[in-house]
């Protein structure tokens, strides 16, 4: 397996964003916390074989997101997102 | 009640060596990769490896200096929380119990840190006494950097991602301080054999 | 149908394999009967899970290769050699058997045949398949934006969808194929013979000032490359959207 395969995008948790947040999030637009940088969700860096699930911003690499699920619940880190603006 | 697929099993396989396998755990002969973030790469003449924290004075080892350092070769067991185990993987690197000789610390925390930003919190206890090593080799080759070189911390009794890779230094403190996943909820400490794997297990 | 296809918690259905079909050596499709399926859009995706007797469970993502207009819901998968879920899709799961599945999902890759503006598609393996729903939305609803798509195999034998494609091409629906072959190439083959470059990209791309809409699915790098090859021809970013397939196991 090639390292770069690792690295996958936001589209990749759109089912898992869904369940969180009952709704379609690929679209939605995040602000990175540490460089200022806008993104849509969908094209963000997403890391799945972890023991989360880790989103880095595409600009500068910070985390934007952690997302642990497990026993029946969530932890959810958003530390590294300045803003999540997305349609009602 | 989900729907069972007939006739799947996924890529367990069946051990025999059930006593060496933690509840909920499946072995594998694979070595998975996982990453939380992009595959660092430092070069050796830019590595070095540090104690700092709660001491009278910083240590630091270049990577020359870090080989010359005594070192094991050990054949453990190791234990992920996405639960696979993986059987009998050789390592060799120096025991952190080396690198903390002739170290006073009144510590009992301590938060080793990565290239990368990623951080594990553990007792300076579950780091002594030849449990715990800063590895570089991998079954007799250089640690491949996808699996944490040119070194990661080894702790086989805990869960792997207490295991840092790309691991550049340990900071020895009075307070206990979550790392990356323990602030998340991982479990604090993460031992395989009490299942330890979330916040409140 | 739209809005249901985006809205709303996701629930856990299954799905009947109505036909599977054998598009190479290691891909086939799953076509499904899937009741109450909400509808989809071209480029979504479903999550697709698998349980063990003893409970164990894996999920993966798959794209959905049949057009919005399509009664069934087709899942092309590859099977990797070293998958947990591919090697059952494509090998155990037979004709008649059920498979758990949600969705539809995704609304960041997705392209509705109401956008006019000229499409470019550029595909890296089975990173064609949620470029083949576009395809099929576009000639389904006789869309009137021109489609160019640079469809880049290892092999001849590894091109999905190769005789629809040719089809619909021959067929004058607003469709033109490059396709390339990156290890090896029949006798006379007239297309690409080389990992995707700049030169390609300048060939087969609309020119900039077409301001088309672009979608890029494979493998990770292959992604990375083909949209930076755009940028780098004065594209703006903003026209490209992107999906990576990646090794989380298959």
């Amino acid at each position: 397996m090639r390292q770069s395969d690792l690295k996958l995008d936001g589209n990749a948790i759109a089912g898992l964003l869904r369940e969180i947040f009952t709704m379609e999030m690929t679209n939605a637009e995040s602000t990175c916390a540490g460089c200022g940088k806008v993104h849509a969700v969908g094209r963000v860096d997403v890391y799945l074989n972890a023991p989360g699930v880790v989103v880095r911003c595409p600009a500068c690499e910070q985390v934007l997101m952690r997302i642990v699920r497990g026993r029946g619940r969530y932890w959810i880190d958003l530390t590294g997102t300045r803003c999540l603006e997305f349609k009602e | 009640m989900a729907f069972i697929s007939r006739g799947f099993r996924g890529k367990r396989r069946d051990t025999a060596s059930g006593s060496r396998v933690p509840p909920g755990q499946h072995v594998v002969d694979d070595f998975p990769v996982l990453s939380a973030g992009p595959t660092p790469r430092v070069p050796l003449s830019e590595w070095s490896f540090s104690i700092v924290g709660e001491l009278d004075e910083p240590k630091t080892w270049t990577w020359d200096e870090f080989r010359r350092l005594p070192s094991e070769t050990v054949s453990v067991d190791i234990h992920c929380v996405t639960k696979w185990s993986k059987l009998d993987t050789s390592w060799t690197g120096v025991s952190v119990e080396t690198i903390l000789e002739g170290v006073e610390t009144a510590a009992d925390y301590a938060v080793a840190y990565c290239d990368g930003g990623y951080t594990t919190n553990l007792p300076v206890d579950d780091l002594r006494g030849r449990q715990a090593w800063i590895a570089f080799e991998y079954d007799g080759q250089p640690l491949d950097p996808e699996h944490g070189g040119p070194a990661r911390l080894l702790v086989p009794h805990l869960y792997l991602w207490k295991s840092a890779k790309w691991v550049r230094g340990i900071s020895l403190q009075a307070e206990d301080e979550p790392g990356f996943w323990e602030s998340n909820g991982y479990h604090n400490r993460g031992d395989p054999w009490r299942e330890q794997r979330y916040w409140g297990d | 149908m739209a809005r249901a296809a985006v809205l709303g918690r996701l629930t856990w259905q299954l799905g009947e394999v109505a036909e599977l079909i054998q598009e190479t050596p290691r891909v086939s499709s799953l076509v499904l009967d899937v009741p109450d399926w909400p509808g989809h859009l071209a480029g979504q995706h479903v999550d697709v899970r698998l349980t063990a007797e003893d409970g164990y469970q894996a999920q993966r993502s798959y794209s959905i290769a049949s057009a919005p207009e399509s009664a069934q819901v087709t899942l092309t998968v590859e099977r990797l050699p070293d998958g947990e879920v591919s090697p059952y899709l494509v090998g155990e799961l037979r004709t008649g058997e059920k498979v758990e599945l949600r969705g539809p999902i995704g609304g960041y890759f997705v392209w509705r045949a109401g956008d006019e503006r000229p499409l470019l598609l550029i595909g890296g393996g089975s990173g064609i398949v949620p470029l083949m729903a576009m395809i099929r939305h576009h000639a389904a609803t006789a869309a009137a934006a021109p489609v160019r798509l640079l469809y880049s195999s290892r092999s001849i034998e590894d091109v999905i969808y190769k005789d629809e494609l040719a089809r619909l091409t021959a067929d004058d629906t607003g469709l033109a194929v490059a396709h390339t072959l990156t290890r090896s190439q029949p006798a006379g083959w007239e297309g690409y013979s080389r990992r995707i470059d700049g030169e390609m990209v300048a060939e087969v791309a609309w020119p900039k000032k077409d301001a088309p809409a672009v979608f890029i699915c494979g493998p990770t790098a292959f992604v990375e490359t083909a949209s930076s090859l755009l940028v780098e021809s004065g594209y703006d970013p903003a026209w490209i959207r992107t999906e990576r397939f990646g090794a989380t196991g298959g």
